[in-house]
């Protein structure tokens, strides 16, 4: 039997839109005009929100979901898919900002946790859920929540990639183990990451993750999104890297180039050049234990 | 001959179409650089954003190689982004974008809507045996309306989904997604040919 009637929300238009993102970079942005300068640059995403993290830092207090308006105005200002943030847990900022309209929802440890148990039940919505990963327990618990898209946490608003590659080296170390596990091992291997054992079973049998997984949280140069892709990452998300920058549009376009040519030294050599001021960067060991941001989620 | 495709690789996709096209026994190319089209027997234009596909494409300098390699003998499919990319019209053009101009169709971007309107139906499309298709339809286009010479290959809701005409095909869904072959092998053994 024909089923030619639409089905929407299913798990193939959930994930599939992540893999129409691929190689490609998504940007944090906080005014439509940023967003213009994004789109025009080549991104294949924006992220909208009220402040980019490196300002949330700075502020301090509770960052929630940002204000409809401005997200409002974003989604008016481009026609690529405008992503939003909403709280860990906070399930009613997630159905406002599907009742927005945005094409993807992030369940984001930048902003300030809801819930310090629960993360937000994906499933139920039909716009499709990104969260953030530390190492393949954590992202196959959220993908099991239901989320269509992993990000690598990284630590936000640095400027420093070391915390990003720490998470893709765990995720892709872990997978590497899981693959030369015989099968009564992966009840054990379950347990230990605390992610279904289905999934488990999956990325076993797969060697991958069974949704996209962009890199977030610290890419603040072109070298630093290319470094990101060779270590097996799908895209790169750059939050305050660009409009913390000296030359905002440069540096965007230059990270797009470097993402899609991101094994070419010669390419990304030449986008390099004359970008402007770097946004400055922030030592993780000079953040308190309380303040960083990848600790958040459960 | 083993035929040669070539998949544009700037953003998107890509990767899908190229494990679909090597199952058919073709081999492949990851086409990132103008130079790469050398010798291709036909070309895959993948799902993506199509302005930043064709920032990308202006920047790295494809169009008028594609459109010469085109001219030359090379196939060329566009999904979803693609079919965009290929159309001689687009009929909510942005100010700064641009089409290879190819193939006598007119594409409306995003027409369904935004994410929450993406969808899957099932499609009936001529030429492939064997029952409908599963189309996954991602805040897809539709062809508006196809010139004459321009083959009508499938419809969903009363618009063109897929259309094809000489060495051209569009597809405003993503087989790829699918695991179905069945419009990868009518692209190898129809459209890129003997």
């Amino acid at each position: 039997m024909s089923d030619t009637t639409n089905q929407t929300g299913t798990p193939r238009v959930k994930t599939g839109l992540a893999e129409m993102l691929k190689g490609g970079v998504i940007m944090d942005v906080v005014t439509a005009e940023q967003a213009k300068i994004a789109e025009d640059a080549g991104a294949v995403a924006v992220m909208s929100l009220e402040r980019v993290p490196a300002d949330i830092r700075a502020a301090g207090g509770v960052a929630r979901m940002a204000d409809p308006t401005i997200v409002e105005s974003i989604v008016a200002a481009v026609s690529i898919p405008v992503m939003a943030k909403c709280r860990i847990g906070h399930f009613v900022e997630a159905q406002i900002l599907q009742s927005l309209g945005v094409d993807y929802i992030d369940e984001s440890e930048v902003l300030t946790p809801a819930d310090e148990e629960h993360h937000v039940d994906k499933w139920r919505f039909t716009v499709p859920f990104v969260c953030g990963c530390r190492n393949l327990g954590e992202a196959l618990r959220r993908i099991g929540e239901g989320a269509s898209m992993v990000r690598t946490k990284g630590e936000p608003g640095t400027g420093n990639v070391v915390e990003a590659v720490r998470h893709i080296r765990a995720v892709s170390d872990e997978i590497a183990w899981l693959k030369g596990l015989r099968g009564e091992q992966l009840y054990a291997a379950a347990k230990d990451l605390q992610a279904p054992y289905d999934l488990v079973k999956w990325v076993a049998d797969n060697g991958k993750l069974p949704v996209v997984n962009f890199s977030a949280g610290g890419i603040a140069t072109p070298a630093d999104a290319a470094l990101m892709m060779q270590l097996g990452c799908d895209g790169v998300f750059v939050g305050s890297g660009i409009f913390k920058s000296g030359d905002p549009a440069k540096r965007a376009k230059a990270i797009v180039e470097a993402t899609t040519h991101f094994e070419d030294a010669d390419i990304i050599a030449r986008v390099s050049r004359n970008l402007g001021e770097a946004m400055v960067g922030i030592n993780i060991s000079d953040i308190p234990d309380s303040e960083r941001m990848q600790e958040r989620g459960w | 001959m083993t035929k040669r495709i070539g998949v544009l690789a700037l953003q998107g996709a890509f990767r899908e179409h190229m494990i679909s096209v090597e199952a058919l026994g073709a081999t492949t190319v990851a086409v990132r650089l103008p130079e790469q089209l050398e010798g291709l027997d036909g070309l895959i234009i993948p799902g993506g954003e199509s302005t930043a596909i064709g920032k990308l494409m202006t920047t790295y300098r494809f169009y008028e190689p594609i459109i010469h390699r085109h001219a030359v003998g090379m196939a060329v499919w566009g999904t979803c982004a693609g079919a965009i990319l290929i159309a001689r019209e687009i009929a909510d053009c942005l100010v700064d974008q641009r089409s290879l101009e190819l193939m006598d169709i007119n594409v409306r971007r995003n027409a369904y809507g935004r994410q929450a309107a993406s969808f899957e139906a099932d499609l009936d499309v001529a030429h492939i045996a064997g029952g409908d298709f599963r189309g996954v339809f991602i805040r897809a286009p539709w062809i508006e309306s196809v010139g004459e010479g321009v083959e009508v290959l499938a419809r969903h809701g009363g618009h063109i989904a897929a259309a094809r005409q000489g060495r051209l095909m569009a597809t405003t869904f993503h087989p790829e997604l699918t695991g179905d072959p069945r419009i990868h092998r009518l692209f190898l053994e129809e459209i890129v040919g003997e």
